[in-house]
């Protein structure tokens, strides 16, 4: 069974509310208070991104049952310029010049499953998801 | 061939429904101190239901089908709460076998005389059923082995406790082998009681862990690190030769990190420390400005 | 648009960051501290976020910033308070927090400025504990 919602992302107090809505979610199945930290704070970094580097964008939050296994999983899509290279863009300490990274290697490593999709010119679409 | 499943399963399920509940009333492994009569029609029935739904696009294979979603659902949540209640596996599979015998009848009886028709249908209603019931009983082997993980980390978190050493030192004495979820459960116990105690100091001991791989190494960095980030320093003692050149050889970088060869050694450092500072403080308070 | 509070301790501020801060509000703060640090002449600042669930690396770079202007200024500063589950997040993050100072709680934090006070840093490099 699936329940989604969405929001979207267009200024700075923004991504408090997804940080809200995705603590929510996390509390909701009971994910340990280290691991909804961690989504949240993951969630934060993407949201921010899509602000700074698209103007803004979606954020899709999904609860996820596998059988057992319960889930989060946030997509996050904009229709901003793009990441041309995304090895690049996924290692760590990878910055654009303006002195800002990604950040993309850190959020990867705060959850269980990391996908990463990116037109350059039309959209960026990342989807994370946290097990419990 | 599925049709004459699909229409079976329309236009006589009231006597598939009763002579299954019989079935499953009348089992040896019925329980009915665990599950009433009631429950166990409510259920029977979402159950025959999402079957039939199912059934009808013609697939009687692929369970992973989108089709099969809702009768996945209904056997997970059975096989949870079963699982709970403490029915066994096979008690909780009986609920999905037991529903053969009514829909073979069913079957029969409209069969007509297309005979070899009529025994690939039953068969192919066997072969569903056998795997609808094999996912009850994973279903089931998954939950409870999370339950049982979940158990391990309870007694991990009473096994491995933090001491507090002396006012202001805290010390994690780690034994046996770590492997990640153990590790992260004593870290995060370790940094719980570093803000419990108000410790500015802890000594991870690591004399009981037979070998420290990068995979360990790393784990031990990391809470060294977030406690620091926290505001106490960590100390690692019972570092032995061996393990010693190991981690220079994996290049593990511990020039960030106060070691010391043995858990004497690091308390020493430890109170020549808050001892020293404590002093500092006290002279400091002491001495008008 | 809510302002973070700014105390005077004797010698010293302490700023306590109680929500979810956002780009104004961090940017307000930094304008608001390093004024009244002039403005008191003080010796050090505390910046308590222990009611902070959660640091990403925005806030944490604003948190090293704001420590750095204090620091040019003359009033050292250290960080107090970080919950468990954000360090070990930070750690995992892999945030550069270039060696922020940081303590348990207020009192430990104002013990640490007072030695500071005691032993000035010449170079200016943030000392962290060793």
């Amino acid at each position: 069974m699936v329940t989604t919602e969405t929001t979207s992302v267009a200024a700075a107090s923004d991504i408090v509310s997804v940080r809200h809505a995705v603590r929510r979610r996390a509390v909701e199945i009971h994910l340990s208070l280290v691991d909804q930290t961690k989504i949240v704070t993951a969630a934060s970094e993407l949201a921010r991104n899509m602000l700074v580097y698209a103007g803004g964008g979606q954020v899709t939050l999904e609860v996820l049952q596998d059988g057992v296994r319960q889930g989060l999983r946030a997509h996050f899509a904009d229709t901003g310029p793009g990441i041309p290279d995304l090895d690049l863009a996924l290692r760590d300490g990878f910055t654009t010049g303006s002195g800002m990274g990604l950040g993309l290697g850190g959020a990867k490593r705060l959850v269980n499953e990391f996908d990463i999709e990116s037109t350059p010119g039309m959209d960026t679409r990342v989807t994370i998801t946290r097990w419990k | 061939m599925t049709t004459s499943i699909t229409k079976v399963l329309l236009n006589r399920r009231n006597d598939i429904f009763q002579e299954w509940l019989q079935q499953q009333l009348s089992a040896p492994t019925r329980r009915a101190d665990l599950i009433s009569e009631a429950e166990l029609r409510t259920e029977s029935d979402s159950f025959l239901t999402a079957l039939t739904g199912a059934v009808r696009a013609g697939n009687l294979s692929d369970i992973r089908a989108p089709e099969y979603k809702p009768v996945l659902e209904i056997l997970a949540r059975f096989s949870r709460s079963r699982g709970i209640q403490g029915f066994s596996p096979s008690e909780t599979a009986t609920f999905v076998f037991s529903l053969k015998q009514p829909i073979l009848s069913a079957l029969r009886k409209s069969g007509g005389n297309e005979s070899t028709e009529l025994v690939e249908d039953m068969w192919a209603v066997n072969v569903l059923l056998d795997k609808l019931g094999l996912y009850t009983t994973e279903v089931y082997q998954e939950f409870r082995e999370g339950v049982i993980r979940r158990q391990q980390e309870e007694m991990l978190e009473l096994s491995t406790p933090v001491v507090q050493l002396w006012e202001g030192i805290v010390a994690l004495p780690l034994i046996g082998t770590l492997d990640s979820t153990r590790t992260n459960v004593v870290m995060e116990g370790l940094l719980q009681k570093i803000v419990e105690t108000g410790s500015e100091l802890a000594i991870i001991d690591i004399t009981g862990v037979p070998t420290v791989d990068t995979l360990v190494a790393q784990h031990l960095l990391k809470t060294v690190a977030a406690a620091r980030l926290m505001g106490a320093d960590c100390i690692i003692s019972g570092i032995r030769p061996q393990i010693a050149q190991t981690m220079v050889h994996l290049q593990i970088d511990l020039s960030a990190v106060t070691t010391r060869a043995t858990m004497a050694e690091a308390l020493r450092f430890a109170f020549r420390r808050s001892g020293s500072l404590a002093l500092e403080d006290s002279r400091r308070s002491s001495t008008p400005k | 648009m809510e302002k973070i509070p700014i105390l005077k301790m004797g010698d010293f501020l302490l700023v306590t960051i109680q929500v979810d801060m956002h780009d104004q509000m961090a940017a307000a703060l930094q304008d608001d501290l390093t004024s009244k640090i002039a403005q008191v002449n003080a010796k050090g600042v505390l910046i308590d976020i222990s009611s902070l669930d959660i640091v990403d690396s925005f806030i944490g770079r604003m948190l090293a910033n704001t420590s750095t202007m204090a620091r040019v200024l003359g009033a050292p500063s250290v960080v107090v308070g970080m919950q468990p589950a954000v360090a070990i997040t930070l750690v995992e993050l892999g945030v550069n927090l270039g060696g922020m100072r940081t303590a348990l709680n207020v009192e430990r934090g104002m013990a640490i400025l007072r030695r500071d006070g005691d032993n000035p840093d010449l170079d200016g490099a943030a000392r962290g504990h060793d």
